[in-house]
């Protein structure tokens, strides 16, 4: 490849100017880190760190510049809609910004901002002072932004993928799709992947062994139980995106023939192994939010969860029947009535869990006290649209209807009926709601609930056409269409939608701004009356977590602790033993990052370098002795007595 | 409040839009098939409309009446576990209207796979159609012509389009007469439809194939059987066969506009087997394989040859 090629996208203007306010915004950071000397605190605090709390806001952090990033594509989409045989930008182009806005959005913003939150607040809700591997824990972050910086990095050098985030053979393959932006999509989702793969296996640990006395399983909160669940899920279903994605990248860079269409290949053999890691992945992104929206509800109902047992046995159900139904993304390849008849019923029939859990969450207002709080809005925001989302499934759910559903607007209509109201106004309610237990202060409440309004609206205005221009015959993915196709009026309102959304999420990073600004600081530890045990903790939240563990005898400890006047958090107080920071795994994951990319254009001695340095830092952990390290008596006492005489 | 009141009016609006004034192309078939998915459609609308109404006339309910404003200030909510008649009548009501429609679904879908109701008297026109870069190509095996990015059936007969691809998966999509189907390089599928009507409709891929995916159109035109009998013999005897050559010429180009010829290059260029044919015996199988991926190589190497 030449270096013309390599850095052709740059002739696209926009993508110049994308390109150089990255370099401009690198260089900003660079040299405001040394102007006001703070490379050795980021490096310290930030960089090495293995505190569960850090490495979720750090999750979060990129997950929101990923938000950024993935809405700026989706603008771009319906701006280029807007308005039939529209020349801003041209089918090349409009391929790799809908591909990448998929990508971007599942894989690099809901993953992320629900493993931030799930790192934020885990520990903090079994009572635990960290995860079961810090360390790795760590890994998992940096493959993870490593990750994604190598997807990002595509647009600039090379060319971004272009064949649909669902990267369906043979378009994906090398035949049609010579360009290196499917080398980027592999080994960017690979490396991504590996760090999820690991989260999974962390918190899984963390939540069966890290529990504190006396919280059995079912006293868990709904939260936790909807974490273990998707961390289950996470570890059945990612192996299968790793293997298929090492298929992917033998195909198109070392001419194996899994996919192709000759020797015995079969093209749909990828979007089986695709959609058996896809469909779960659906439920990876949507159960955190259900356990968001319980604990949310109950809170600021000021009641207990209605039908906790069928909440968590309605989630468990989810869990299974996620892994039954992946072909109904593919209904049409033509499997015969039998097959899409099963695959129908499966699908359908994750209605039935989905709805208990929906009456459960009405019936916990029934009889409450209900505050519209922030996060509260999004709550029950979320229901009314989400059911939109639920009762549409249903209808793609039914095999036959579905071959007049499948690739339009419809469907796409569906899933962001879904995944918005869903996962974002999920992950959304969970960070207005534990901001002050992160950061010590409120956001605040006018500008969120400002906000709320301006995307709970604004998405239905978006969206809600699309449902009708599918119904119309309008395919998703089609970068223009003529004017006598009659499309061109739903699409401008769709348009105007879309700046209503981009208003709403400017106003959500701007109130982080303002809060910051005006905000009081000290807030107490329970700022909102929680029922949990991250509300039993100060705000923000010492290293390590809780000065004495609490011991618990039944769900909502702490609530009914409150209410007796008892404090669960008294005790003797000892030392406390505690990880060692290691600058080891953001290294480690450079180095991935730097074989990845040689990867990406074939440059394999290099590649294989940096493998070599990333199992050198595997054989020097192997080996190095860390015991981690005690926090004294009298330094807990000091940092408590400063957190608690500060309120 | 008003958001909810505004989206019960976008929905009953969206079903107000559906239930007829200016019908949406979905709810205009001009056949058999494509009715049977239009009322199927309908129906789960409007079953899906009953449960959101019941959900946002419980949620109205709720917020209404338990907001913290209109309590007391000393009023605490009580401790409630659940109730286990109301969570088994929330399971079973669901799972109810799911068996129906699973009982709507299972039947409508085996009637969409087979020869539309009322046609399985008459012959069924086979037509092959396969998709190259962005066109089309419909091959007439028995009347042995063959067009480009436009197909004419005849009305009253049931139709069978055989799909495949020449590259990556598409997606036969003639929304007012039938659902879609993907078309692979690898397989043969089957679409079964018939035209109730003389008429002409909007035929696409639906399935994302590349740069120029979004103008793959065609031209799907209904006609009598009288007139497409004389289009037949029109097409015999004006245009000129479809040579081996000008076949790989078609396939390398990107996109062209609509041309006949008096030969099909099912000829020198085999479909892949049926889908339905991997149902068989492991020798004949590995037989029948050996035989299609020499086939489709053959395919490929001429799709290379330019």
């Amino acid at each position: 490849m030449s270096m013309e090629e390599v850095f052709h996208p740059m002739q696209e203007p926009m993508i110049l100017a994308a390109a150089i306010s990255i370099v401009v915004g690198a260089v900003a950071i660079v040299a405001g880190l040394t102007y006001f000397k703070k490379w050795g605190y980021f490096y310290k605090n930030w960089l090495s760190t293995v505190d569960h709390k850090k490495i979720g806001i750090m999750y979060i952090a990129v997950a929101l510049l990923m938000l950024f990033r993935g809405g700026i594509d989706a603008l771009l989409m319906r701006a280029q809609t807007a308005v039939p045989d529209n020349g801003l930008l041209d089918a090349q182009h409009y391929n790799e910004i809908f591909t990448t806005h998929g990508l971007l959005m599942i894989l690099f913003m809901a993953m992320p901002f629900v493993i931030g939150l799930m790192n934020v607040v885990i520990p903090l809700q079994i009572g635990a002072r960290d995860v079961a591997f810090p360390r790795l824990n760590a890994i998992s972050f940096w493959l993870f932004a490593a990750g994604a910086g190598l997807l990002n990095l595509s647009f600039i050098i090379g060319g971004s993928p272009d064949a649909g985030w669902t990267a369906y053979f043979p378009l994906s393959g090398t035949e049609f799709s010579p360009t290196v932006g499917n080398n980027y999509y592999s080994l960017a989702l690979q490396l991504s992947g590996i760090g999820t793969l690991m989260t999974g296996v962390n918190f899984i640990t963390t939540i069966i062994k890290m529990r504190t006395p006396g919280m059995t399983l079912m006293k868990m909160p709904m939260f936790t139980w909807s974490i273990l669940i998707t961390n289950v899920i996470i570890v059945f279903a990612f192996p299968v995106l790793t293997v298929a994605l090492a298929l992917m990248m033998f195909d198109r860079q070392f001419g194996t023939k899994f996919f192709a269409m000759q020797d015995g290949g079969m093209d749909m053999l990828w979007a089986n192994l695709f959609w058996v890691w896809g469909h779960p992945e659906v439920y990876i992104v949507i159960l955190p939010a259900f356990g968001i929206f319980s604990e949310i509800i109950a809170t600021f109902a000021r009641k207990n969860l209605y039908g906790y047992k069928s909440m968590v046995m309605s989630m468990v159900v989810i869990s299974l029947l996620s892994f039954l139904v992946w072909a109904h993304h593919f209904y049409t390849m033509g499997h015969g009535v039998m097959v899409n008849s099963v695959f129908s019923i499966t699908t359908m029939a994750i209605a039935v869990p989905t709805g208990v859990k929906i009456f459960n969450w009405l019936l916990t207002m029934r009889h409450g006290k209900i505050q519209f709080t922030t996060p509260m809005l999004y709550a029950l925001g979320f229901i009314p649209i989400f059911t939109i989302g639920g009762v549409t499934g249903v209808m793609l759910a039914m095999a036959s209807a579905d071959y007049q559903y499948h690739n339009t607007m419809f469907l796409v209509a569906h899933f962001h009926y879904v995944l918005i109201p869903g996962t974002v106004f999920g992950v959304l309610a969970g960070y207005h709601y534990w901001w002050p237990k992160m950061f010590g202060f409120r956001l605040n409440e006018k500008l969120g609930k400002l906000g709320f309004w301006f995307i709970a609206i604004s998405f239905n205005v978006t969206f809600f056409p699309l449902f009708i221009l599918g119904l119309d015959g309008y395919a998703r993915r089609m970068y223009t269409y003529s004017e006598s196709t009659g499309f061109g009026p739903l699409n401008m309102l769709s348009f105007v939608g879309a700046l209503g959304l981009a208003v709403g999420f400017g106003l959500i990073v701007y109130n982080i701004y303002y809060s910051w600004k005006h905000m009081p600081r000290n807030e107490k530890a329970d700022v909102w009356d929680g029922r949990s045990l991250e509300w039993a903790t100060h705000s923000p939240v010492p290293e390590y977590n809780f000065a004495v563990v609490p011991t618990v005898t039944r769900l909502d400890e702490f609530w009914f602790a409150k209410k007796e006047g008892r404090d669960i958090t008294a005790g003797k107080i000892e030392k406390i033993h505690m990880p060692n920071n290691s600058g080891a795994p953001f290294w480690m994951s450079g180095f991935f990052f730097l074989a990845a990319f040689f990867a990406v254009f074939n440059q394999w001695i290099p590649a294989i370098l940096s493998m070599l340095v990333v199992f050198g830092f595997m054989a020097y952990r192997s080996f190095e002795k860390d015991h981690g390290r005690y926090i004294s008596v009298e330094e807990i006492n000091e940092t408590e007595k400063r957190l608690r005489g500060d309120k | 409040m008003n958001k909810k009141i505004s989206l019960m009016f976008l929905a009953f609006g969206a079903l107000a839009i559906l239930a007829g004034c200016e019908p949406l192309t979905i709810f205009d078939p001009k056949g058999p098939n494509a009715r049977t998915l239009s009322d199927t459609i309908i129906l789960s609308i409007i079953t899906m409309a009953v449960i959101l109404l019941v959900v946002y006339v419980l949620l109205a309910f709720m917020l209404t009446k338990y907001r913290a404003s209109k309590a007391s200030a000393d009023y605490e909510p009580p401790h409630e576990e659940g109730s286990h008649l109301l969570e088994i009548t929330w399971t079973v009501i669901p799972i109810i209207i799911v068996a129906f429609l699973a009982v709507v679904t299972v039947k409508t879908t085996s009637t969409v796979e087979t020869t539309p109701e009322g046609y399985d008297n008459k012959e069924p026109l086979v037509i092959y159609a396969s998709s190259s870069n962005w066109k089309w190509h419909f091959s007439y095996p028995e009347e042995g012509i063959e067009t480009v990015n436009y197909v004419n059936i005849p009305t009253d007969r049931p139709i069978e389009f055989k799909l495949y691809s020449f590259g990556p998966i598409t997606s036969f999509w003639i929304p007012q007469l039938a659902g879609q189907k993907y078309a692979m390089s690898d397989m043969l599928t089957t679409i079964h439809l018939a035209a109730d009507e003389v008429g002409s409709f909007m035929g696409r891929n639906s399935n994302f194939s590349g740069r120029g995916f979004a103008e793959m159109e065609f031209e799907a035109q209904s006609m009598t059987q009288a007139d497409f009998d004389e289009w037949v013999t029109d097409v015999k005897a004006n245009e000129k066969p479809l040579t081996e050559e000008k076949f790989n010429e078609l396939l390398a180009a990107e996109h062209v506009g609509r041309s006949s010829y008096s030969s099909t290059h099912l000829e020198f260029s085999p479909a892949p087997m049926e889908h339905g044919d991997m149902d068989m015996s492991d020798d004949e199988m590995d037989h029948e394989q050996m035989d299609h991926s020499t086939d489709s190589h053959k395919d490929s190497e001429s799709t290379h040859s330019h």
